[in-house]
């Protein structure tokens, strides 16, 4: 495999103009076997909408379970066949199956390749007046490589044994032991194997997405003046780059001792009394491997949201983006802390208490760029013209999710705090609003956003605006209220509470938010609607329908191969030149010359203008 | 003089950037090092752990090392003679490199009969199973190499390996100096810690 990664073909579009030759192509490498990063972006966007359907689906059954335990679950038999008992009763087996199919697809498969797989892919050649990535072979081969992945995700989770249900971390040696449970069998041999295809995908992404960046920005585009979504799909692509190996030898050494017999992770187990061979292994170790790479993979989920919510909210409060050189300087600190922080997943593990407490120390100076963050796009925001499109509230929505999820890891970085919340609802609620909702409200944001330019279209604003308030209040409603009942002690993962008198109080409250997750699971539907009828009937789309500064929108309405039919343009300024003092329109793009733009220049700029 | 001044603007232009290939290649060996940056650091967990079985390193992994040296040598002298235009000796000292390889596999191969002579298996104490681990994923990677030594000499055949187009050689040089090198740090290191 090693070989095609080296193999970088000639087909990359470099900045000369031998495109000119145009001819068409077949429909098949147009639209299924294509080089082109936008199409491939679609690709990306179109599998990982059918991922976050499916994730989203299996959360509301297992959320059924959880908010009316004694609801006959009958209706779902034609889905779930023997899944469902005679009586109605989920199998407890399959409900941690399904937890674990919804960690694995939203983490990896929704918000890892369906965000930075759709936007980095979109927006890195069009911000940065590119004809196409640095090689359009190994963005196909990206692609594919998650379909692959994601076939044989999909398939093992028709096995009759079920599909891996050992948690998204798959800690051993209960993912390790096919005795251990049925979905340790071949359900989590095909997870492994469908992580391989997975991490292979997002490393041909990563690598030439980095190089993208450094190799065919166009002339005029210094890193002080790329647009701070390039910014974040650059230092994500790092952070996979640096990470994903090292899940690799994580999972390396998980099939060994699966398949092979060795003992990296276990050690002196017994299963029905009997004692296993295994001697000398430690599961802390799996632990240590795999939060290597658990942790910057949540920052690889963030960030792109963050990206495009700096993006978006400059654009739609017609004000230059608050601190340029902070959110720069915010994104690389996140991205260096994300690699020695590990460790506070493990709080618990038995760890030495002083080593625990500089793992402690570590993760709460993530506090300090994370704040940065707010903090500008809030003063951003601040006096601003706001334009309330789709896209801006779901990123208004993002930052609002980004504070009140972030604030509850200053309890979780607490060791000591920790060690009594590890593993509650109170866990779920903080990632699922920092990370997941807010993820999600990025991704959203991109896809109002940049719509317009993928299809030619628009969306229906009104139609947006009821997907946003229903999600977001939704958002709110499902995850709030799990802190309480993780406060209360509810462990996550577990099928059923009804044995534990002490739970009894916290019944209705898991009503509510089992409701609260079908409205708003509900609402996404809109979202589909209005998705999949305006790519065919929306009305067109004019050039520059946000009035925006960025590259993107100097290409023709439906972008052809090569993205510009002439010249590439060229880059004069930075991408935040909103209602700039003395400008005779609220928006300057990157591509005008400030010989033109006399009459809002300060000084400097006159000195460069004479360069022009 | 109009031209000459644009010419070298361009050429400028062109000397800053990286060739975006060489680039990718680059990141690609970095993944690399991640990789095994990761297993060494696993194993360097798992022996503060306790419960280490110690044993001494085969000689034979000392002599394959060297064997590998020998290759890169053969590499170099390759791509040399590359820029040379001396298109024979091109052909000659891939077919070498890959046949010093081809040993160096052989030799990796008895260092593992003599581990379990030393009664050292892959299944059994972790710190016998790393070495195999190393040892293997490392021959994994030089397959590839392998495979790229044969695009060469391929173009090598079809008058693609020139002085004047150094690319595909170059590469291949970088990815095999880069193998040389992590057996020498894998080496090292198991030899160091155990």
């Amino acid at each position: 495999m090693s070989i095609t990664d080296i193999q970088v073909t000639d087909e990359a579009v470099h900045g000369d103009d031998h495109h000119e030759e145009h001819h068409e192509q077949s429909f098949i490498f147009k639209y299924i076997f294509s080089t082109d990063h936008k199409t491939i972006a679609k690709q990306f966007l179109i599998t990982g909408i059918f991922w976050a359907i499916l994730g989203g689906g299996l959360s509301v059954i297992f959320r059924l379970q959880l908010g009316f335990p004694d609801m006959n679950m009958g209706f779902l038999q034609p889905f779930l066949g023997d899944w469902i008992s005679n009586s109605g009763k989920l199998d407890p087996e399959f409900y941690l199956a399904m937890i674990t199919m919804h960690g694995t697809i939203m983490v990896f498969f929704v918000l890892t390749a369906g965000l930075s797989g759709t936007f980095s892919n979109y927006l890195i050649p069009l911000q940065l007046g590119a004809r196409d990535m640095a090689s359009g072979f190994m963005n196909l081969l990206s692609y594919w490589f998650f379909f692959l992945s994601s076939v044989i995700m999909f398939i093992s989770m028709f096995l009759s044994t079920g599909p891996a249900s050992g948690g998204w971390t798959i800690y051993p040696p209960l993912s390790a032991l096919p005795q251990a449970m049925s979905g340790s069998g071949m359900g989590m041999t095909l997870w492994l194997v469908s992580m391989v295809f997975f991490i292979a995908s997002t490393l041909l992404g990563g690598i030439n997405y980095i190089t993208t960046v450094i190799n065919l920005r166009t002339e005029g585009m210094t890193f002080r003046r790329m647009p701070l979504t390039i910014w974040a799909f650059f230092i994500t692509a790092v952070l996979g780059l640096l990470s994903f190996p090292v899940l690799v030898a994580c999972v390396l050494l998980l099939v060994f001792d699966r398949s092979f017999g060795t003992s990296f992770y276990l050690s002196e187990i017994f299963i029905g009394g009997e004692a296993l061979p295994n001697l000398g292994g430690s599961p802390i170790l799996f632990q240590h491997l795999f939060w290597f790479l658990g942790h910057p993979e949540v920052y690889i989920v963030i960030l792109p949201a963050l990206g495009i919510t700096s993006e978006v909210i400059s654009t739609n409060s017609r004000k230059p983006i608050f601190g340029y050189t902070a959110m720069i300087g915010s994104i690389l600190a996140i991205a260096f802390l994300s690699f020695i922080v590990w460790a506070h997943h493990m709080f618990i593990t038995g760890m030495n208490p002083f080593l625990g407490s500089i793992f402690m120390f570590l993760t709460l100076i993530i506090a300090i760029p994370s704040a940065v963050k707010a903090f500008n796009y809030i003063t951003t925001l601040w006096k601003g013209n706001l334009v309330f499109t789709p896209a801006m509230l779901f990123s208004i929505g993002l930052v609002s999710f980004f504070i009140s999820g972030g604030l509850t890891g200053l309890f979780l970085g607490n060791a000591a705090i920790d060690i009594n919340l590890h593993d509650t609802y109170f866990v779920v609620a903080h990632f699922h609003l920092v990370m997941g909702s807010a993820a999600f409200f990025g991704l959203l944001a991109g896809v109002y956003h940049w719509f317009p330019k993928m299809f030619g279209r628009m969306m229906d604003e009104k139609l947006g605006y009821i997907h946003f308030w229903l999600t977001f209040v939704g958002v709110y409603l499902v995850f709030f209220p799990l802190h309480y009942i993780g406060i209360a002690g509810f462990p996550r993962r577990y099928y059923s509470f009804t044995n534990f008198d002490a739970f009894s109080s916290f019944v209705d409250l898991n009503s509510f938010v089992t409701v609260a997750a079908i409205i708003t699971f509900g609402a996404q539907f809109i979202f589909l609607f209005n998705f999949f009828y305006n790519i065919f009937k929306g009305k067109k789309a004019p050039l520059n329908p946000w009035n925006s500064n960025t590259l993107e929108w100097t290409t023709p309405r439906v972008p052809e191969h090569g993205n510009w039919p002439g010249e590439i343009p060229k880059v004069y300024r930075w991408p935040y030149d909103y209602s700039k003092p003395g400008a005779e329109d609220d928006f300057i793009p990157q591509t005008v010359p400030y010989h033109k733009t006399k009459e809002s220049n300060t000084d400097f700029e006159n000195e460069e203008s004479k360069k022009e | 003089m109009e031209n000459t001044a644009v010419i070298f603007a361009n050429r400028n232009f062109k000397l800053k950037s990286v060739n975006a290939k060489k680039f990718a290649l680059w990141l690609f060996i970095v993944s690399i090092c991640m990789l095994f940056a990761g297993l060494t650091s696993a194993y360097i967990v798992k022996k503060s752990d306790g419960r280490w079985l110690q044993f001494d390193m085969p000689d034979m992994f000392l002599y394959s090392t060297l064997v590998l040296v020998l290759s890169s040598i053969a590499m170099h002298w390759t791509y040399l003679k590359a820029k040379d235009n001396s298109l024979k000796a091109v052909k000659i000292g891939i077919t070498a490199t890959a046949a010093i390889a081809v040993v160096f596999f052989y030799m990796q191969y008895l260092s593992w009969v003599k581990l379990v002579a030393q009664d050292v298996f892959l299944v059994g104490n972790p710190s016998g199973s790393f070495v195999y681990i190393f040892s293997g994923l490392h021959l994994a990677h030089l397959i590839g190499g392998l495979v790229f030594l044969l695009v060469v000499f391929l173009d090598t055949i079809n008058y693609k390996v020139h002085s004047k187009s150094m690319l595909a050689i170059e590469m291949c040089t970088t990815y095999w100096h880069f193998l040389g090198g992590l057996w020498i740090y894998l080496y090292l290191f198991l030899v160091m810690n155990n």
